[in-house]
C-alpha cells in the first residue's frame, strides 16, 4: 500500500505542478522579476497547496499514518548557518534557471535537453553536498 | 489578451491545490513530508536508500502524470534556457543549497510554511530573496538570462 499511495501523492505532486504552470521557468522567474514583468501566478500556487496540506497537518495529533510507522516529528526550530546559506545558494540556482527539484523532475519528459542537464547538475550537487556540509561544519560549527 | 492573466492564476490556484493534496497524501497515508529535493537527495547521498523504493515510486509519479496528461491537456513549453554554463551552475546550486538547507519549495515552502514551521518561513524568504536578486543582477544588469 506504501508503494501505492506513493505513486498517488507523486501523481498529485506532478499534475499540480504541470496544470499550473511551474513547470515554465518564465512564469517562475516572472514572479521573482518584482522590476520587470512581474508575475504572481506563483503565488497562486503556494497559497493553493499551503490550503490543503494546513488541513492534514490539523489532522496528524492523536493519529496515525494509514499506512504504518509515525509522523514526522516537528523539526528544532533552529535557524542556522546551514538553513540561511543553503536557502540563499538555492535561491540563486532558482532564479538563475526558474528550475526547483520538482518542477525539473515533472518537466523531464517535455523539458528538452537543458532540462535533462539542470536534473544532472543538480544530482550532481546533491551528491557533493554532503561533503560541503562537512566541510563547513569543520571550518565552523554551526547549528 | 486581458482575460488570459486571471485564467493562469486560476489554474496556478488548481495546480496548487493539487499539490497540496499530494502533500496531504504522503503525510497522511506514509507518514512523510513531501519535499521534491530530500525526497531525490537521500537517493543520491544513499542517506535515504532504505526507503528507496517509496522515494523512486513517488518520482516515478511525478515524471509520469504530466506524460499521460500532455495529450488531453496540451504540451507546455518550459523555455528553458539554451546557455549550458548557466543551466549547469543553476543546477549545482539547487542541489548543493536544498540540501544543505534541508529542503526547497515544497518541503520548506508548502508543508514548512502549512504547519507554521519558522525554518520553512525563514528559509522561503532567503530563497525568494536570492532568487529575486539573481533574476535582477542577472537579468537586468548584466543581461544573461
Amino acid at each position: 500500500m506504501r508503494l501505492i499511495y506513493a505513486f498517488i501523492a507523486g501523481g498529485l505532486f506532478g499534475t499540480g505542478l504541470y496544470l499550473s504552470g511551474m513547470t515554465d521557468t518564465t512564469k517562475v522567474q516572472g514572479w521573482l522579476d518584482i522590476f520587470g514583468n512581474w508575475d504572481p501566478t506563483l503565488a497562486f500556487v503556494m497559497g493553493g497547496a499551503i490550503l490543503p496540506m494546513a488541513v492534514a497537518w490539523l489532522l496528524v495529533p492523536g493519529r496515525k499514518p494509514l499506512a504504518g510507522g509515525t509522523f514526522p516529528t516537528p523539526p528544532e526550530p533552529k535557524l542556522g548557518r546551514n538553513l540561511v546559506l543553503g536557502s540563499v545558494l538555492f535561491g540563486a540556482g532558482w532564479g538563475l534557471a526558474g528550475l526547483c527539484p520538482g518542477p525539473a523532475i515533472a518537466s523531464l519528459s517535455y523539458g528538452g535537453v537543458g532540462g535533462v542537464i539542470f536534473v544532472l547538475a543538480m544530482i550532481a550537487g546533491m551528491a557533493v553536498a554532503p561533503r560541503v556540509r562537512q566541510t563547513l561544519d569543520s571550518a565552523v560549527p554551526a547549528e | 489578451m486581458l482575460s488570459s492573466i486571471p485564467t493562469d492564476w486560476i489554474w496556478g490556484l488548481i495546480g496548487g491545490m493539487l499539490i497540496g493534496l499530494g502533500g496531504a497524501v504522503y503525510l497522511l497515508a506514509n507518514g512523510r513530508i513531501m519535499g521534491a529535493s530530500g525526497i531525490i537527495g537521500g537517493l543520491v547521498d544513499r542517506s535515504g536508500w532504505s526507503t528507496g523504493a517509496e522515494r523512486l515510486v513517488f518520482l516515478a509519479g511525478v515524471f509520469a502524470l504530466p506524460i499521460l496528461l500532455t495529450p488531453l491537456v496540451g504540451a507546455v513549453d518550459t523555455h528553458v534556457t539554451d546557455n549550458w554554463p548557466v543551466i549547469i551552475a543553476a543546477g549545482l546550486l539547487v542541489g548543493i543549497g536544498t540540501r544543505l538547507a534541508n529542503g526547497c519549495t515544497s518541503g520548506h515552502g508548502v508543508c514548512g510554511i502549512s504547519r507554521l514551521s519558522l525554518r520553512g518561513m525563514v528559509a522561503t524568504v532567503f530563497y525568494i530573496m536570492a532568487g529575486g536578486l539573481t533574476v535582477i543582477v542577472f537579468r537586468h544588469i548584466l543581461g544573461v538570462i
